[in-house]
Protein backbone atom coordinates (compact mmCIF):
# COMPACT_ATOMS: atom_id res chain seq x y z
CA UNK A 1 0.00 0.00 0.00
CA UNK A 2 0.92 3.81 -0.45
CA UNK A 3 2.50 5.14 1.95
CA UNK A 4 0.72 8.88 2.15
CA UNK A 5 3.08 10.14 4.76
CA UNK A 6 6.45 9.34 6.37
CA UNK A 7 7.92 11.24 8.79
CA UNK A 8 11.40 9.47 10.15
CA UNK A 9 12.57 11.24 13.11
CA UNK A 10 11.37 14.47 12.77
CA UNK A 11 12.45 16.57 15.39
CA UNK A 12 12.19 20.37 15.98
CA UNK A 13 13.55 22.27 18.75
CA UNK A 14 12.65 25.74 19.02
CA UNK A 15 15.73 28.67 20.36
CA UNK A 16 18.35 25.44 21.21
CA UNK A 17 15.75 24.96 24.04
CA UNK A 18 11.92 24.03 23.58
CA UNK A 19 12.25 20.44 22.08
CA UNK A 20 8.64 20.57 20.40
CA UNK A 21 8.88 16.61 18.59
CA UNK A 22 11.70 14.42 19.78
CA UNK A 23 12.65 12.67 16.64
CA UNK A 24 9.18 10.99 16.05
CA UNK A 25 8.42 8.37 13.53
CA UNK A 26 5.04 7.53 12.05
CA UNK A 27 3.20 6.66 9.08
CA UNK A 28 -0.49 7.31 7.24
CA UNK A 29 -1.39 4.78 4.74
CA UNK A 30 -2.72 6.68 1.56
CA UNK A 31 -7.01 6.51 1.14
CA UNK A 32 -6.60 6.40 5.65
CA UNK A 33 -8.82 8.54 7.95
CA UNK A 34 -6.23 9.32 10.58
CA UNK A 35 -6.29 10.99 13.81
CA UNK A 36 -3.31 12.67 15.46
CA UNK A 37 -4.42 13.48 19.06
CA UNK A 38 -2.41 15.15 21.76
CA UNK A 39 -2.85 17.49 24.57
CA UNK A 40 -2.32 21.56 24.31
CA UNK A 41 1.11 22.01 23.58
CA UNK A 42 2.16 17.93 22.66
CA UNK A 43 3.42 18.88 19.22
CA UNK A 44 0.26 18.30 16.95
CA UNK A 45 0.68 21.56 14.94
CA UNK A 46 4.10 21.74 15.41
CA UNK A 47 4.05 18.45 13.31
CA UNK A 48 1.37 19.69 10.66
CA UNK A 49 3.47 23.05 10.07
CA UNK A 50 6.35 21.40 9.18
CA UNK A 51 4.62 18.83 7.43
CA UNK A 52 2.90 21.49 5.24
CA UNK A 53 6.26 23.83 5.14
CA UNK A 54 5.19 26.31 7.29
CA UNK A 55 7.92 25.27 10.10
CA UNK A 56 11.45 24.60 9.07
CA UNK A 57 12.36 21.48 10.56
CA UNK A 58 15.57 20.62 12.73
CA UNK A 59 16.36 17.55 11.70
CA UNK A 60 14.81 13.97 10.14
CA UNK A 61 13.04 13.47 7.31
CA UNK A 62 9.34 14.28 5.62
CA UNK A 63 8.27 12.20 2.83
CA UNK A 64 4.51 12.77 1.42
CA UNK A 65 3.29 10.53 -1.37
CA UNK A 66 7.41 9.58 -1.35
CA UNK A 67 8.09 13.37 -2.36
CA UNK A 68 10.98 14.00 -0.10
CA UNK A 69 10.22 17.56 1.58
CA UNK A 70 13.89 18.49 1.65
CA UNK A 71 14.47 17.76 -2.50
CA UNK A 72 10.96 17.92 -4.08
CA UNK A 73 9.71 20.76 -1.89
CA UNK A 74 7.06 21.50 -4.91
CA UNK A 75 6.18 18.19 -5.52
CA UNK A 76 5.29 17.69 -1.64
CA UNK A 77 3.16 20.61 -1.57
CA UNK A 78 0.97 19.64 -4.64
CA UNK A 79 -0.66 16.45 -3.10
CA UNK A 80 -1.42 18.69 0.43
CA UNK A 81 -4.63 20.43 1.49
CA UNK A 82 -4.12 22.01 4.61
CA UNK A 83 -7.08 23.62 6.81
CA UNK A 84 -5.45 24.71 10.12
CA UNK A 85 -6.46 25.71 13.34
CA UNK A 86 -6.10 29.45 13.17
CA UNK A 87 -8.60 31.46 10.10
CA UNK A 88 -5.59 32.32 7.58
CA UNK A 89 -7.44 34.12 4.80
CA UNK A 90 -7.77 37.64 3.76
CA UNK A 91 -10.78 38.37 5.73
CA UNK A 92 -11.38 41.94 3.20
CA UNK A 93 -11.84 39.09 0.52
CA UNK A 94 -14.88 38.32 -0.97
CA UNK A 95 -15.29 34.10 -0.22
CA UNK A 96 -15.44 33.20 -3.79
CA UNK A 97 -12.10 35.01 -4.55
CA UNK A 98 -10.42 33.37 -1.83
CA UNK A 99 -10.95 30.13 -3.02
CA UNK A 100 -10.54 30.77 -6.55
CA UNK A 101 -7.28 32.43 -5.63
CA UNK A 102 -5.87 29.61 -3.66
CA UNK A 103 -6.76 27.64 -6.85
CA UNK A 104 -4.24 30.02 -8.67
CA UNK A 105 -1.54 29.66 -6.61
CA UNK A 106 -1.47 25.91 -7.21
CA UNK A 107 -1.64 26.67 -11.08
CA UNK A 108 -5.01 25.89 -11.80
CA UNK A 109 -6.59 28.18 -14.67
CA UNK A 110 -9.12 30.72 -13.75
CA UNK A 111 -11.97 28.80 -15.14
CA UNK A 112 -10.96 25.43 -13.56
CA UNK A 113 -10.66 27.58 -10.27
CA UNK A 114 -14.16 28.86 -10.83
CA UNK A 115 -15.92 25.39 -11.68
CA UNK A 116 -13.84 23.61 -8.49
CA UNK A 117 -14.88 26.49 -5.87
CA UNK A 118 -18.43 25.83 -7.08
CA UNK A 119 -18.29 22.35 -6.37
CA UNK A 120 -16.87 22.60 -2.98
CA UNK A 121 -18.77 25.90 -1.96
CA UNK A 122 -21.92 24.23 -2.83
CA UNK A 123 -20.77 20.95 -1.12
CA UNK A 124 -20.07 22.85 2.02
CA UNK A 125 -22.97 25.05 1.58
CA UNK A 126 -21.37 28.10 1.29
CA UNK A 127 -22.08 29.07 -2.25
CA UNK A 128 -25.16 31.74 -1.25
CA UNK A 129 -22.44 33.50 0.83
CA UNK A 130 -19.78 33.26 -2.53
CA UNK A 131 -20.46 37.26 -2.44
CA UNK A 132 -19.68 37.69 0.90
CA UNK A 133 -16.21 39.54 2.84
CA UNK A 134 -14.93 36.76 4.94
CA UNK A 135 -15.05 38.60 8.28
CA UNK A 136 -18.84 38.63 7.61
CA UNK A 137 -19.57 34.98 7.84
CA UNK A 138 -19.73 33.08 11.15
CA UNK A 139 -17.24 31.08 13.07
CA UNK A 140 -18.76 27.54 11.13
CA UNK A 141 -18.58 29.13 7.96
CA UNK A 142 -15.25 30.40 7.96
CA UNK A 143 -14.10 26.85 8.82
CA UNK A 144 -15.95 25.57 5.60
CA UNK A 145 -14.14 28.36 3.81
CA UNK A 146 -10.72 26.68 4.92
CA UNK A 147 -12.44 23.43 3.63
CA UNK A 148 -13.09 24.43 0.62
CA UNK A 149 -9.89 26.29 -0.32
CA UNK A 150 -8.02 23.70 0.61
CA UNK A 151 -9.92 21.26 -1.55
CA UNK A 152 -9.38 23.58 -4.27
CA UNK A 153 -6.54 22.08 -6.13
CA UNK A 154 -7.78 18.30 -5.40
CA UNK A 155 -4.69 17.45 -3.15
CA UNK A 156 -4.20 13.89 -2.30
CA UNK A 157 -3.87 14.63 1.41
CA UNK A 158 -5.87 16.13 3.57
CA UNK A 159 -4.99 17.56 6.90
CA UNK A 160 -7.27 19.23 9.54
CA UNK A 161 -6.19 20.79 12.34
CA UNK A 162 -9.13 21.38 14.79
CA UNK A 163 -11.26 21.36 11.93
CA UNK A 164 -14.67 22.05 13.93
CA UNK A 165 -13.41 23.66 16.61
CA UNK A 166 -16.16 26.13 17.65
CA UNK A 167 -18.44 24.72 15.44
CA UNK A 168 -22.16 24.11 16.77
CA UNK A 169 -23.05 20.68 16.51
CA UNK A 170 -25.42 20.11 13.58
CA UNK A 171 -22.68 22.14 11.39
CA UNK A 172 -20.21 19.64 13.18
CA UNK A 173 -22.04 16.38 11.81
CA UNK A 174 -22.62 18.14 8.52
CA UNK A 175 -18.64 18.38 7.52
CA UNK A 176 -18.40 14.66 9.53
CA UNK A 177 -20.93 13.52 6.60
CA UNK A 178 -18.46 15.57 4.15
CA UNK A 179 -15.29 14.54 5.20
CA UNK A 180 -16.45 10.78 4.98
CA UNK A 181 -17.40 11.33 1.68
CA UNK A 182 -14.23 12.55 0.43
CA UNK A 183 -12.22 9.81 2.54
CA UNK A 184 -14.40 7.12 0.41
CA UNK A 185 -13.59 8.64 -2.61
CA UNK A 186 -9.79 8.19 -1.83
CA UNK A 187 -8.58 11.26 -0.59
CA UNK A 188 -5.95 10.45 2.88
CA UNK A 189 -7.77 12.26 5.87
CA UNK A 190 -5.12 13.43 8.64
CA UNK A 191 -7.23 15.08 11.40
CA UNK A 192 -6.47 16.76 15.06
CA UNK A 193 -8.96 17.54 17.10
CA UNK A 194 -9.97 18.52 21.10
CA UNK A 195 -13.09 16.23 20.51
CA UNK A 196 -12.26 12.89 21.03
CA UNK A 197 -16.03 11.61 19.95
CA UNK A 198 -14.96 13.18 16.49
CA UNK A 199 -12.08 10.87 16.18
CA UNK A 200 -13.99 8.02 17.48
CA UNK A 201 -16.34 8.57 14.97
CA UNK A 202 -14.56 9.13 11.88
CA UNK A 203 -11.00 7.69 12.30
CA UNK A 204 -9.71 4.42 11.47
CA UNK A 205 -6.13 5.04 13.05
CA UNK A 206 -4.85 7.10 15.45
CA UNK A 207 -1.56 8.27 17.26
CA UNK A 208 -1.52 9.99 20.12
CA UNK A 209 1.53 12.41 20.51
CA UNK A 210 2.75 13.55 23.93
CA UNK A 211 6.08 16.05 24.95
CA UNK A 212 7.01 15.69 21.47
CA UNK A 213 6.55 11.84 21.59
CA UNK A 214 4.31 9.46 19.93
CA UNK A 215 3.02 7.32 22.67
CA UNK A 216 0.52 5.28 21.17
CA UNK A 217 0.22 4.72 17.36
CA UNK A 218 -2.59 1.65 16.29
CA UNK A 219 -5.95 1.05 14.82
CA UNK A 220 -8.71 2.74 16.84
CA UNK A 221 -10.48 -0.48 17.21
CA UNK A 222 -7.63 -1.96 18.41
CA UNK A 223 -7.18 1.03 21.14
CA UNK A 224 -10.70 1.25 22.19
CA UNK A 225 -10.13 -2.36 22.69
CA UNK A 226 -8.12 -1.64 25.80
CA UNK A 227 -10.87 -0.04 28.12
CA UNK A 228 -11.71 -2.58 30.28
CA UNK A 229 -14.46 -0.53 32.41
CA UNK A 230 -17.07 1.79 31.14
CA UNK A 231 -19.45 4.23 33.52
CA UNK A 232 -22.46 4.68 32.74
CA UNK A 233 -25.45 7.06 33.58
CA UNK A 234 -28.63 5.79 34.39
CA UNK A 235 -31.84 8.71 34.83
CA UNK A 236 -34.41 6.84 36.77
CA UNK A 237 -38.29 7.02 36.19
CA UNK A 238 -38.43 7.38 40.21
CA UNK A 239 -36.71 9.33 42.83
CA UNK A 240 -34.09 6.77 44.40
CA UNK A 241 -33.59 8.48 48.13
CA UNK A 242 -31.37 5.91 49.60
CA UNK A 243 -28.05 4.21 48.36
CA UNK A 244 -28.06 1.44 46.37
CA UNK A 245 -25.77 -1.44 46.14
CA UNK A 246 -26.31 -4.90 43.45
CA UNK A 247 -23.60 -7.39 44.10
CA UNK A 248 -21.03 -7.54 41.39
CA UNK A 249 -21.66 -3.87 39.91
CA UNK A 250 -20.06 -0.68 41.78
CA UNK A 251 -23.33 2.10 42.21
CA UNK A 252 -23.37 5.31 43.14
CA UNK A 253 -26.40 7.42 43.78
CA UNK A 254 -25.39 10.80 42.19
CA UNK A 255 -28.95 12.35 43.44
CA UNK A 256 -32.47 10.89 43.50
CA UNK A 257 -33.07 10.67 40.08
CA UNK A 258 -29.78 9.60 38.78
CA UNK A 259 -27.27 6.66 39.18
CA UNK A 260 -23.70 5.81 38.06
CA UNK A 261 -22.24 2.22 37.26
CA UNK A 262 -19.14 0.92 36.37
CA UNK A 263 -19.33 -2.54 34.56
CA UNK A 264 -16.42 -4.50 33.25
CA UNK A 265 -16.74 -4.62 29.33
CA UNK A 266 -16.97 -8.42 29.45
CA UNK A 267 -19.72 -8.44 32.00
CA UNK A 268 -22.53 -6.80 29.41
CA UNK A 269 -25.52 -4.51 30.30
CA UNK A 270 -28.28 -7.39 30.63
CA UNK A 271 -27.08 -8.82 34.43
CA UNK A 272 -27.31 -5.23 35.55
CA UNK A 273 -30.78 -4.12 34.13
CA UNK A 274 -32.26 -8.07 35.90
CA UNK A 275 -30.49 -6.65 38.85
CA UNK A 276 -31.78 -2.97 39.16
CA UNK A 277 -35.68 -4.62 38.00
CA UNK A 278 -35.67 -7.06 41.10
CA UNK A 279 -34.52 -3.80 42.94
CA UNK A 280 -37.54 -2.06 41.73
CA UNK A 281 -35.30 0.49 40.19
CA UNK A 282 -36.88 1.47 36.48
CA UNK A 283 -34.46 3.00 34.30
CA UNK A 284 -35.95 6.04 31.59
CA UNK A 285 -32.32 6.30 29.93
CA UNK A 286 -28.84 5.48 29.97
CA UNK A 287 -25.41 7.41 28.41
CA UNK A 288 -22.03 6.61 28.62
CA UNK A 289 -20.10 9.02 31.38
CA UNK A 290 -17.61 10.05 29.24
CA UNK A 291 -16.53 9.17 25.60
CA UNK A 292 -14.61 5.94 25.38
CA UNK A 293 -11.65 7.72 23.51
CA UNK A 294 -11.64 9.99 26.01
CA UNK A 295 -11.41 7.61 28.92
CA UNK A 296 -8.25 5.89 26.85
CA UNK A 297 -6.72 9.38 26.21
CA UNK A 298 -6.69 10.52 29.72
CA UNK A 299 -5.21 7.23 30.71
CA UNK A 300 -2.45 7.57 28.40
CA UNK A 301 -1.14 10.69 28.82
CA UNK A 302 -1.41 10.29 32.30
CA UNK A 303 0.84 6.84 31.81
CA UNK A 304 3.10 8.55 29.91
CA UNK A 305 3.38 11.20 32.39
CA UNK A 306 3.80 8.81 35.12
CA UNK A 307 6.92 6.76 33.16
CA UNK B 1 6.45 22.28 -19.36
CA UNK B 2 3.35 21.96 -17.60
CA UNK B 3 4.93 23.54 -14.18
CA UNK B 4 6.06 26.52 -16.07
CA UNK B 5 2.49 26.74 -17.07
CA UNK B 6 1.48 26.62 -13.68
CA UNK B 7 3.52 29.22 -12.05
CA UNK B 8 2.58 31.22 -14.88
CA UNK B 9 -1.10 31.20 -13.21
CA UNK B 10 0.51 31.66 -9.96
CA UNK B 11 2.17 34.48 -11.01
CA UNK B 12 -0.77 36.37 -12.84
CA UNK B 13 -3.12 35.70 -9.72
CA UNK B 14 -0.49 37.05 -7.28
CA UNK B 15 -0.22 40.37 -8.79
CA UNK B 16 -4.33 40.25 -10.01
CA UNK B 17 -4.91 40.37 -5.99
CA UNK B 18 -2.14 42.57 -5.44
CA UNK B 19 -3.70 45.34 -8.18
CA UNK B 20 -7.20 44.34 -6.96
CA UNK B 21 -6.44 44.83 -3.14
CA UNK B 22 -5.27 48.53 -3.91
CA UNK B 23 -7.48 49.32 -6.93
CA UNK B 24 -10.51 48.63 -4.80
CA UNK B 25 -9.14 51.30 -2.15
CA UNK B 26 -8.34 53.68 -4.60
CA UNK B 27 -9.40 56.99 -2.07
CA UNK B 28 -6.82 55.57 0.39
CA UNK B 29 -4.17 54.78 -2.56
CA UNK B 30 -4.60 56.81 -5.52
CA UNK B 31 -5.99 60.22 -4.65
CA UNK B 32 -4.36 61.11 -1.36
CA UNK B 33 -1.15 61.38 -3.31
CA UNK B 34 -3.09 63.16 -6.47
CA UNK B 35 -3.95 65.91 -3.64
CA UNK B 36 -1.11 66.40 -1.66
CA UNK B 37 1.14 66.08 -5.26
CA UNK B 38 -1.49 69.53 -6.17
CA UNK B 39 -0.50 71.44 -3.23
CA UNK B 40 3.00 71.05 -4.12
CA UNK B 41 1.77 72.10 -7.65
CA UNK B 42 0.45 75.23 -6.21
CA UNK B 43 2.72 76.40 -2.89
CA UNK B 44 5.96 75.40 -3.98
CA UNK B 45 5.77 75.90 -8.31
CA UNK B 46 2.95 78.13 -8.37
CA UNK B 47 3.75 80.40 -5.11
CA UNK B 48 7.21 80.14 -4.35
CA UNK B 49 8.40 78.91 -7.57
CA UNK B 50 6.90 82.15 -9.36
CA UNK B 51 9.51 84.22 -7.09
CA UNK B 52 12.96 81.50 -7.88
CA UNK B 53 12.23 82.33 -11.20
CA UNK B 54 14.78 79.55 -13.04
CA UNK B 55 16.74 76.22 -12.06
CA UNK B 56 19.29 75.09 -14.70
CA UNK B 57 17.91 77.53 -17.21
CA UNK B 58 14.25 75.65 -16.48
CA UNK B 59 10.93 77.49 -15.36
CA UNK B 60 10.67 76.31 -11.45
CA UNK B 61 7.16 74.88 -11.80
CA UNK B 62 8.75 72.93 -14.80
CA UNK B 63 12.04 71.31 -12.72
CA UNK B 64 10.09 70.04 -10.02
CA UNK B 65 7.64 68.18 -11.82
CA UNK B 66 9.58 64.87 -12.62
CA UNK B 67 10.90 64.70 -8.84
CA UNK B 68 7.32 64.86 -7.56
CA UNK B 69 6.26 62.38 -9.96
CA UNK B 70 9.10 60.23 -9.11
CA UNK B 71 8.53 60.93 -5.35
CA UNK B 72 4.64 59.94 -5.84
CA UNK B 73 6.07 56.63 -7.85
CA UNK B 74 8.52 55.56 -4.56
CA UNK B 75 6.66 56.08 -2.00
CA UNK B 76 3.58 54.30 -3.45
CA UNK B 77 5.83 51.02 -5.07
CA UNK B 78 7.40 50.93 -1.06
CA UNK B 79 4.35 51.33 0.57
CA UNK B 80 2.13 49.29 -1.40
CA UNK B 81 4.43 46.42 -1.08
CA UNK B 82 5.42 46.81 2.72
CA UNK B 83 1.78 47.26 4.02
CA UNK B 84 0.42 44.48 1.29
CA UNK B 85 3.21 41.92 2.52
CA UNK B 86 3.18 43.02 6.44
CA UNK B 87 -0.57 42.78 6.22
CA UNK B 88 -0.60 39.16 4.55
CA UNK B 89 1.90 38.06 7.43
CA UNK B 90 0.15 39.73 10.16
CA UNK B 91 -3.48 37.90 8.93
CA UNK B 92 -1.52 34.28 8.29
CA UNK B 93 -2.92 34.67 4.75
CA UNK B 94 0.60 34.69 3.36
CA UNK B 95 0.43 30.80 4.67
CA UNK B 96 -1.51 30.26 1.71
CA UNK B 97 0.73 31.06 -0.36
CA UNK B 98 3.82 29.39 1.78
CA UNK B 99 1.47 26.32 1.48
CA UNK B 100 1.50 25.88 -2.23
CA UNK B 101 3.78 24.88 -5.03
CA UNK B 102 5.21 28.54 -6.03
CA UNK B 103 8.64 28.81 -5.90
CA UNK B 104 9.98 32.01 -3.39
CA UNK B 105 11.32 33.81 -6.62
CA UNK B 106 7.59 34.23 -7.75
CA UNK B 107 5.94 35.61 -4.96
CA UNK B 108 8.74 38.18 -4.20
CA UNK B 109 7.72 38.67 -8.23
CA UNK B 110 4.08 39.02 -7.43
CA UNK B 111 4.52 41.29 -4.90
CA UNK B 112 7.06 43.50 -7.01
CA UNK B 113 4.02 43.12 -9.61
CA UNK B 114 1.72 45.06 -7.48
CA UNK B 115 3.89 47.68 -6.36
CA UNK B 116 4.97 48.09 -9.39
CA UNK B 117 1.66 48.75 -10.81
CA UNK B 118 0.56 51.29 -7.85
CA UNK B 119 3.47 53.31 -8.17
CA UNK B 120 2.59 53.63 -12.01
CA UNK B 121 -0.74 54.09 -11.67
CA UNK B 122 -0.11 56.99 -8.85
CA UNK B 123 2.74 58.39 -11.37
CA UNK B 124 0.23 58.94 -14.49
CA UNK B 125 -2.42 60.27 -12.02
CA UNK B 126 -0.33 62.83 -10.74
CA UNK B 127 1.90 63.45 -14.15
CA UNK B 128 -2.29 63.88 -15.36
CA UNK B 129 -2.31 66.67 -12.72
CA UNK B 130 0.90 67.93 -13.48
CA UNK B 131 -0.64 69.27 -16.62
CA UNK B 132 -2.57 71.46 -15.25
CA UNK B 133 0.54 73.64 -13.53
CA UNK B 134 3.24 72.64 -16.66
CA UNK B 135 3.27 70.72 -20.05
CA UNK B 136 4.58 67.78 -20.86
CA UNK B 137 7.78 67.30 -22.16
CA UNK B 138 9.47 64.30 -23.10
CA UNK B 139 13.17 64.75 -24.29
CA UNK B 140 13.60 60.81 -23.66
CA UNK B 141 10.91 58.49 -23.86
CA UNK B 142 12.64 55.90 -23.31
CA UNK B 143 14.92 56.99 -20.49
CA UNK B 144 11.86 58.30 -18.86
CA UNK B 145 10.41 54.93 -19.06
CA UNK B 146 12.97 52.63 -18.28
CA UNK B 147 14.16 55.19 -15.36
CA UNK B 148 10.55 55.12 -13.65
CA UNK B 149 9.94 51.27 -13.90
CA UNK B 150 12.93 50.44 -12.66
CA UNK B 151 12.62 52.83 -9.90
CA UNK B 152 9.51 51.33 -8.61
CA UNK B 153 10.63 48.32 -8.73
CA UNK B 154 13.71 49.21 -6.82
CA UNK B 155 11.19 50.67 -3.85
CA UNK B 156 9.18 47.29 -4.38
CA UNK B 157 12.12 44.86 -3.26
CA UNK B 158 12.11 47.33 -0.70
CA UNK B 159 9.19 47.45 1.11
CA UNK B 160 8.98 43.58 0.67
CA UNK B 161 12.29 43.30 2.73
CA UNK B 162 10.81 46.14 5.24
CA UNK B 163 7.53 44.06 5.52
CA UNK B 164 9.25 40.59 5.73
CA UNK B 165 11.40 42.56 8.64
CA UNK B 166 8.52 44.10 10.21
CA UNK B 167 6.93 43.16 13.29
CA UNK B 168 4.53 45.72 14.38
CA UNK B 169 2.40 48.11 12.25
CA UNK B 170 4.91 50.89 14.01
CA UNK B 171 8.30 49.14 11.78
CA UNK B 172 6.21 49.54 8.00
CA UNK B 173 5.81 53.44 9.31
CA UNK B 174 9.87 53.69 10.62
CA UNK B 175 11.66 53.79 7.32
CA UNK B 176 9.01 55.68 4.98
CA UNK B 177 8.87 58.22 8.14
CA UNK B 178 12.93 58.47 8.87
CA UNK B 179 14.29 57.15 5.91
CA UNK B 180 12.80 57.48 2.98
CA UNK B 181 10.92 60.82 2.75
CA UNK B 182 14.29 62.39 4.10
CA UNK B 183 16.25 60.76 1.27
CA UNK B 184 13.18 61.85 -1.38
CA UNK B 185 13.41 65.79 0.18
CA UNK B 186 17.16 65.25 -0.26
CA UNK B 187 17.37 63.54 -3.46
CA UNK B 188 17.11 66.84 -6.08
CA UNK B 189 13.35 66.60 -6.14
CA UNK B 190 13.16 70.21 -5.17
CA UNK B 191 16.49 72.00 -6.46
CA UNK B 192 19.89 71.24 -7.97
CA UNK B 193 22.61 69.86 -6.30
CA UNK B 194 24.67 72.25 -7.68
CA UNK B 195 23.25 74.98 -5.28
CA UNK B 196 24.41 73.10 -2.62
CA UNK B 197 28.44 74.05 -0.81
CA UNK B 198 30.69 71.53 -2.32
CA UNK B 199 30.64 69.51 0.91
CA UNK B 200 27.28 69.08 0.77
CA UNK B 201 27.72 68.33 -2.59
CA UNK B 202 29.69 65.25 -1.99
CA UNK B 203 27.28 64.01 0.73
CA UNK B 204 24.27 63.57 -1.65
CA UNK B 205 26.23 61.76 -4.09
CA UNK B 206 25.50 58.93 -1.63
CA UNK B 207 21.65 59.58 -1.87
CA UNK B 208 20.92 56.46 -4.23
CA UNK B 209 17.46 58.98 -4.68
CA UNK B 210 19.37 61.65 -6.03
CA UNK B 211 20.35 59.36 -9.15
CA UNK B 212 16.87 58.14 -10.10
CA UNK B 213 15.40 61.71 -9.66
CA UNK B 214 17.89 62.85 -12.09
CA UNK B 215 17.54 60.11 -14.26
CA UNK B 216 14.09 60.66 -14.67
CA UNK B 217 14.19 64.41 -14.77
CA UNK B 218 17.23 64.04 -17.94
CA UNK B 219 14.14 61.86 -19.35
CA UNK B 220 11.43 64.68 -19.38
CA UNK B 221 13.45 67.82 -19.32
CA UNK B 222 17.34 66.71 -21.06
CA UNK B 223 18.70 68.11 -17.82
CA UNK B 224 20.85 65.93 -14.99
CA UNK B 225 23.12 66.47 -12.13
CA UNK B 226 24.20 63.25 -13.04
CA UNK B 227 25.89 61.17 -15.56
CA UNK B 228 23.18 59.23 -16.82
CA UNK B 229 24.74 55.47 -17.32
CA UNK B 230 26.01 55.69 -13.36
CA UNK B 231 22.14 56.39 -12.53
CA UNK B 232 21.43 53.04 -14.47
CA UNK B 233 24.24 51.35 -12.70
CA UNK B 234 23.53 52.33 -9.31
CA UNK B 235 19.23 51.70 -9.90
CA UNK B 236 19.78 48.76 -11.29
CA UNK B 237 23.00 47.65 -8.63
CA UNK B 238 20.42 48.09 -6.02
CA UNK B 239 17.85 46.09 -7.20
CA UNK B 240 20.22 43.10 -7.91
CA UNK B 241 21.31 43.24 -4.36
CA UNK B 242 17.74 44.30 -2.92
CA UNK B 243 16.23 40.47 -5.22
CA UNK B 244 18.69 38.33 -3.74
CA UNK B 245 18.62 39.47 0.25
CA UNK B 246 15.00 38.84 -0.34
CA UNK B 247 15.63 36.28 -1.87
CA UNK B 248 17.65 34.98 0.95
CA UNK B 249 15.16 36.22 3.03
CA UNK B 250 12.03 34.26 1.91
CA UNK B 251 14.30 31.10 1.49
CA UNK B 252 15.04 31.17 4.88
CA UNK B 253 11.58 31.70 5.84
CA UNK B 254 12.33 35.07 8.14
CA UNK B 255 9.56 36.25 9.95
CA UNK B 256 7.45 34.05 7.49
CA UNK B 257 8.48 30.58 8.83
CA UNK B 258 9.23 29.14 12.48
Amino acid sequence: MTCALALRKLTKTYNHSLHALKGIDLEVQAGDFFALLGPNGAGKSTAIGIIASLINKSAGQVLIFGHDLDHELNAAKRCIGLVPQEFNFNNFEPVLEIVVNSGGYHGIPYKEACRRAEKYLKQLDLWERRKDIARNLSGGMKRRLMIARALVHEPQLLILDEPTAGVDIEIRRSMWDFLRTINREGRTIILTTHYLEEAENLCRNIAIIDHGEIIENTHMKGLLSKLSMETFVLDLARPLHEELSLPGHTLRRIDDMTLEVDIAKQTGLNQLFIDLTQKGVQVLSLRNKTNRLEQLFMNMVEESRAA
Amino acid sequence: MKHLHANAIALKTIVVKETLRFARIWIQTVLPPMITMSLYFIIFGGLIGSRIGEMEGIRYMDFIVPGLIMMAVITNAYSNVVSSFFSAKFQHHIEEMLVSPIPNSLIIIGFIGGGLLRGLTVGVAVTLVSLLFSPLAVHNLAVTLSVVLLTAILFSLAGLINGVFARTFDDIAIVPTFVLTPLTYLGGVFYSISLLPEFWQHVSLINPILYMVNAFRYGLLGVSDMNLWISYAIIIGFIIALYLFALYLMNKGYGIRK
